[in-house]
């Protein structure tokens, strides 16, 4: 048995670099927001929503990367959202306690944490070879398979959260499984399913390498789903690994623009689920 | 947890035993439900078969000595996956060695230490880290850290680590910057949030009662950590551990930007290197349709998935036996 005085001393050192390790990731997130901020702010003009991405030198911006990820998002979202929802409801309400659900449960959480590069191939494999080239429908549907699995687990949780009397009162009244479904359960829990459906946003609007395989990016303009696409996370990739000056300016523009937007989206995700919960 | 147990018992019962109304719309409904589910099931299949089908050829090809051969020349068409395979899995375990220790620490004080009010800001601040996107970390290392270690890190390591006996063979070579070494910690710093958080969260289901009864005899904060919280919590904290290791293995920009992209093994924490996901990445751009070269580039993305779905599964199996009871 070590005397008191040590231990106290051992007591006392833990705690001391235990707290120093809880600074020194404070200090890594605030370092790396402030390489943004430093190198992407001064590199942020009118130029960078206003024009399209050029060669190097001719003064590009980031239009159509801008556009490209904002309609590949969207796309996603159109297409993965409901797919989440159903089947994060039926974990929460008819599947329960059945062996199918539970293994949906652990394939949905394989899928939620599966490399992405790896959803990337898959579409480019299911899509692009097929059906000879790279398109924005290739990019979309990669991201709503990102998107997917975070709408599953977090509309699970909030579902799970709905108390049983709700239910009952609406079953009691004679109404059918569908109505109380949308008419209460998920009523009941809207701001937390959204809060999930701002997280897969937030998750899916930083993935670049689904999109290498999938959209591949474009120099043009680019709107239409059946082309390769423009996005803003392929265009930093392009950027910040080029030897030219006004590029890699603009991918710290691009990626200052990302973080924000994704780290404002998981902030007030936070705040909502703090409330609820 | 006992009366919510129930009550999701009870619920279960409920929905089991109310009887279709009759009409068409409810089972519709819960087909519907049911079909969402199996979709995301076959999803998870159609993955697996398409990687495989993807990369059989290149099986065929090279043999299952594929799996550890070391050669990577697209000119002559000899591939293996040998060299990215061990780059993969060192890369990862560096950052989980870097990583686990910090995480260690941080969930001490998220959970002993922090005043009441820092607690869940702080707590918030270090999910953060968790929401940047990869791309950023990859940037972020490749313009700021990787200069660092090439300038302050890596010289007075070669030149003091470097001539001892066993370990030195871990600090070889000119010091880039770029390399495993540096793959790992800009790792270490992605995977630290969801370590953390795991392991705070088992640490509080830790019953305050055994907590008290440690403290009724004497023992200090850290006494408890170590020899109460810590082992009552410990199969789910090697699962946590197992997630941020499953987390690494597929980490592609962030390891793209600073690993320096070489196709040699060497055993050197500075020797650059390549991974699975970053030679995917890498090279894609130069394998047309139909090559030898994608085809292998397939079955690299394939024995990937096969990596990480075995960590991710034993993950899950080790968290889910403490939290859930």
């Amino acid at each position: 048995m070590a005397s008191l005085a040590r231990r106290r001393a051992t007591d006392y050192t833990v705690k001391a670099i235990s707290t120093g390790f809880a600074v020194l990731s404070l200090i890594l997130l605030a370092w790396i927001l402030w390489t943004l901020v430093a190198r992407g702010l001064p590199a942020i003009g009118p130029h960078v929503f206003t024009k399209i991405t050029a060669p190097p030198g001719a003064g590009g911006g980031l239009l159509n990367a801008i556009i490209g990820s904002l309609i590949q998002i969207g796309v996603a979202l159109i297409i993965g959202t409901p797919i989440g929802l159903m089947c994060g409801t039926f974990l929460a309400e008819n599947g329960r306690g059945t062996q199918v659900a539970n293994a949906v449960r652990f394939v949905n959480d394989v899928l939620l944490s599966a490399p992405s590069i790896l959803i990337g191939l898959f579409v480019y494999q299911l899509l692009v070879v097929p059906f000879g080239g790279f398109s924005g429908w290739a990019g979309a549907i990669a991201l709503a398979i990102i998107i997917i699995p975070v709408v599953v687990r977090t509309t699970e949780d909030m579902l799970n959260l709905v108390p049983i009397g709700l239910r009952e009162a609406a079953f009691a009244l004679g109404a059918p499984q569908w109505k109380v479904v949308t008419f209460v359960t998920w009523r009941a829990a809207r701001a937390g399913i959204v809060t999930g459906i701002l997280l897969a946003v937030a998750r899916a609007a930083g993935e670049t390498a689904p999109l290498l395989f999938t959209s591949l990016g474009n120099n043009g303009w680019s709107v239409s789903l059946d082309a390769p696409m423009a996005s803003l996370p392929i265009a930093i990739y392009q950027y910040a690994a080029s030897p030219f000056e006004d590029w890699v300016a603009l991918a710290w523009a691009g990626a200052l623009l990302i973080t924000v937007g994704v780290l404002t989206l998981n902030i007030l995700s936070r705040l909502v689920l703090a409330k609820m919960k | 947890m006992d009366a919510t147990l129930s009550g999701r018992q009870a619920e279960a019962g409920l929905i089991a035993a109310h009887k279709p109304t009759g009409r068409v719309s409810d089972p519709v409904f819960v087909g519907i439900l049911w079909a969402s589910g199996i979709l995301v099931l076959l999803l998870l299949g159609l993955i697996i078969a398409m990687l495989f089908h993807g990369g059989l050829p290149a099986l065929r090809e090279f043999g299952i000595s594929f799996l550890w051969s070391t050669q990577w020349n697209p000119v002559t068409e000899v591939f293996g996956a040998g060299v990215m395979v061990f780059g993969t899995v060192f890369s990862a375990v560096i950052a989980v060695i870097i990583a686990l220790p910090l995480s260690f620490g941080i969930a001490f004080f998220l959970t002993e230490i922090a005043p009441g009010p820092l607690r869940r800001p702080i707590g918030v601040a270090i999910q953060l880290l968790a929401a940047i996107p990869s791309i950023i970390y990859g940037m972020w290392g490749f313009f700021v850290i990787v200069p660092l270690m090439a300038a302050y890190v890596q010289p007075p390591l070669i030149e003091w680590l470097g001539p001892l006996p066993v370990i030195g063979a871990l600090f070889q070579g000119p010091p880039l910057g770029a390399g495993m070494l540096t793959a790992g910690l800009i790792m270490a710093i992605m995977i630290l949030p969801f370590i953390t958080a795991m392991f705070v969260e088992v640490l509080e289901s830790v019953p305050p009662m055994i907590k008290e009864s440690a403290y009724g005899v004497g023992a200090t904060t850290y006494e408890v950590y170590r020899n109460v919280s810590v082992p009552y919590g410990r199969t789910a904290m090697v699962g946590a551990v197992m997630l941020g290791l499953g987390r690494a293995l597929g980490e592609t920009m962030a390891v793209t930007f600073v690993i320096g992209n070489a196709t040699r093994m060497s055993a050197s924490l500075f020797a650059p290197g390549a991974t699975i996901a970053s030679t995917i990445a890498n090279e894609f751009p130069e394998a047309s349709i139909g090559s030898l070269k994608l085809q292998s580039l397939l079955e690299l993305g394939f024995i990937l998935f096969v990596i990480s779905f075995i960590v991710l599964a034993l993950s899950r199996l080790l968290v889910r036996s403490r939290l859930k009871g």
